[in-house]
């Protein structure tokens, strides 16, 4: 399971560790786009395999951002 | 006399401003971040020069890199638009120190100006309405329970040390006064470690009110009427419309009246807008003053037939403006819709390519414009992208034209606010002039 950035932005926060356990619907980052902060949630529970960004990192929409597994 | 000018901005403030320098045969430096190579204000421009990578603070809040451009081309001023460093009373400082003529008020204004205490208290003294409330904290309940009574209910109960709404609560008795100042007390103190508490009027169904004023170095001070902009998301204006749909004649001279007596007051020079917030009863409150040219400016130039950007020029280089009050009059109305790369529904912002973008065209229509078609809106700025201006002989016929012209915009690849638009521009509640600052949360959900 992946979750993925809805638009494009910055990386602005990491929210949750890796290795945490997020629930469905919990924010995992936060990203700013267009003077905005956007947050990011998993679409699934899990645990969170990998960080695919870090943050400051520039983004486009589709790209990967933490996988979950 | 201003040769050559440096433009600190970027999207259509920047291509508004560089129209106004070609009719008066000023020069024009643009910069630009690696984000905008191909945006319309680089092109149109005699020179341009890249300042930095595409966040703001690398590029155009980069004071020292822009004010060593601007004498490396032997600029004689800078005019910083609207937002990013316009209100930054350091680089109006080091533009002073450099030689180069800033296009706005003195350093030391913009400073007042930018503190909301500072700013509160020279209103006062200059004799300008601010919102009733008492200017520290009150000591005990019975003292806020007095103080409430004689400005009347409702109030709102503030912690001095609260932010983002907590240790805050509207009350409308004594009895639930009372109850919410002991207990928001209590949880200032343990949040924040400081009960202190102030009281503060709550006013309802307020309206955003702002005047223009203009003054030269030689005290001499105009103002523009108004502008209305209540129609906000997030405190963001989205529509604004000049005059007012709402203030009497009585009204709009006496907000007139006292925007000058507070420009005087502060010894303001260049353009700037005092912003009032007024309520059902026409009663009017100072809310803080932009010591810059504003987005909505056009409305006023519609309306007036003043060049906004030609006066800052003027004025700046030491001109005395050649506008007397009593020949300025409002001809017809106007009304501004701004155009944001966004979802018109939940307003999260949508960056990516413009295939086609097409404004409408008229007699009375004016475009300022940030992007054209085939072009990229990057996630690193403001969502606006365009900004649509309507004139017509009366405030009924400036809507028909405005719904017209919504119509006919046709931008595709990305989302915008223009259905937003459309829905409260053809609102009953718009229609009958009922634009309060809540309209949106109110009206279109």
């Amino acid at each position: 399971m992946e979750v993925k950035a809805t638009m494009a932005g910055s990386v602005w926060k990491i929210t949750v560790d890796k290795g945490e356990k997020v629930e469905e619907g919990q924010d995992v980052v936060i990203l700013e786009s267009m003077k905005m902060e956007i947050p990011i949630a998993a679409e699934q529970s899990g645990t969170i395999k990998e960080f695919k960004v870090q943050e400051g990192d520039f983004v486009n929409e589709g790209d990967v951002i933490a996988v979950l597994e | 006399m201003i040769n050559k000018i440096v433009i600190a901005n970027r999207g259509e403030i920047a291509a508004r401003i560089i129209h106004t320098c070609k009719k008066l045969n000023i020069r024009t430096v643009s910069i630009y971040s690696e984000a905008d190579q191909y945006a319309p204000h680089v092109e149109m421009a005699d020179e341009s020069y890249l300042i930095g990578p595409p966040r703001v603070q690398e590029s155009y809040l980069n004071a020292e890199k822009i004010i060593e451009i601007a004498k490396d081309v032997k600029a004689d001023a800078i005019h910083p638009g609207y937002g990013f460093l316009s209100e930054n009373a350091e680089f109006a400082e080091q533009c002073e120190q450099a030689g180069l003529l800033f296009i706005g008020p003195r350093s030391d204004v913009i400073k007042k100006m930018g503190s909301k205490i500072e700013a509160r208290r020279a209103m006062q003294a200059a004799g300008v309405p601010v919102v009733p409330g008492t200017d520290g904290a009150v000591a005990t309940v019975e003292e806020a329970a007095l103080y409430a009574s004689q400005i009347g209910y409702p109030v709102m109960v503030k912690a001095s040390a609260g932010g983002g709404g907590v240790g805050m609560q509207v009350v409308h008795s004594e009895a639930e006064l009372k109850s919410a100042f002991t207990n928001n007390a209590k949880r200032a103190q343990s949040l924040f470690g400081d009960g202190s508490m102030f009281i503060e009027k709550k006013l309802e169904d307020t309206r955003h009110i702002e005047i223009q004023v203009l003054a030269d170095h030689h005290g001499n001070v105009v103002h523009l009427f108004e502008r209305e902009c209540s129609i906000q998301r997030r405190n963001q204006k989205v529509i604004e419309e000049a005059p007012s749909p709402f203030i009497s004649d009585a009204t709009r001279k006496e907000m007139g009246k006292k925007a000058v007596q507070a420009a005087e007051a502060l010894a303001y020079t260049n353009a700037g807008t005092i912003e009032f917030l007024v309520d059902k009863q026409e009663n009017f409150y100072f809310l803080e003053m932009n010591t810059r040219i504003q987005v909505e400016h056009p409305i006023t130039e519609e309306i007036t037939g003043v060049d906004i950007v030609e006066k800052q020029l003027e004025i700046a280089s030491g001109q005395s403006l050649k506008l007397a009050q009593q020949e300025l009059s409002i001809q017809g109305h106007a009304i501004e819709a701004r155009v944001y790369a966004e979802d018109p529904k939940t307003f999260f912002p949508s960056p990516g390519r413009i295939d086609v973008f097409q404004p409408p065209e008229g007699e009375y229509i004016r475009n300022e414009i940030s992007v054209h078609s085939n072009y990229d809106v990057t996630p690193f700025y403001d969502p606006m992208i365009a900004k649509l201006i309507v004139h017509g002989s009366s405030r009924a016929e400036a809507i028909d034209r405005l719904k017209l012209a919504l119509s006919q915009y046709k931008i595709s690849g990305i989302k915008t606010n223009i259905p937003m638009l459309l829905a409260v521009v053809e609102h009953e509640q718009f229609q009958a002039g009922n634009t309060t600052t809540t309209f949106l949360e109110r009206y279109y959900k």
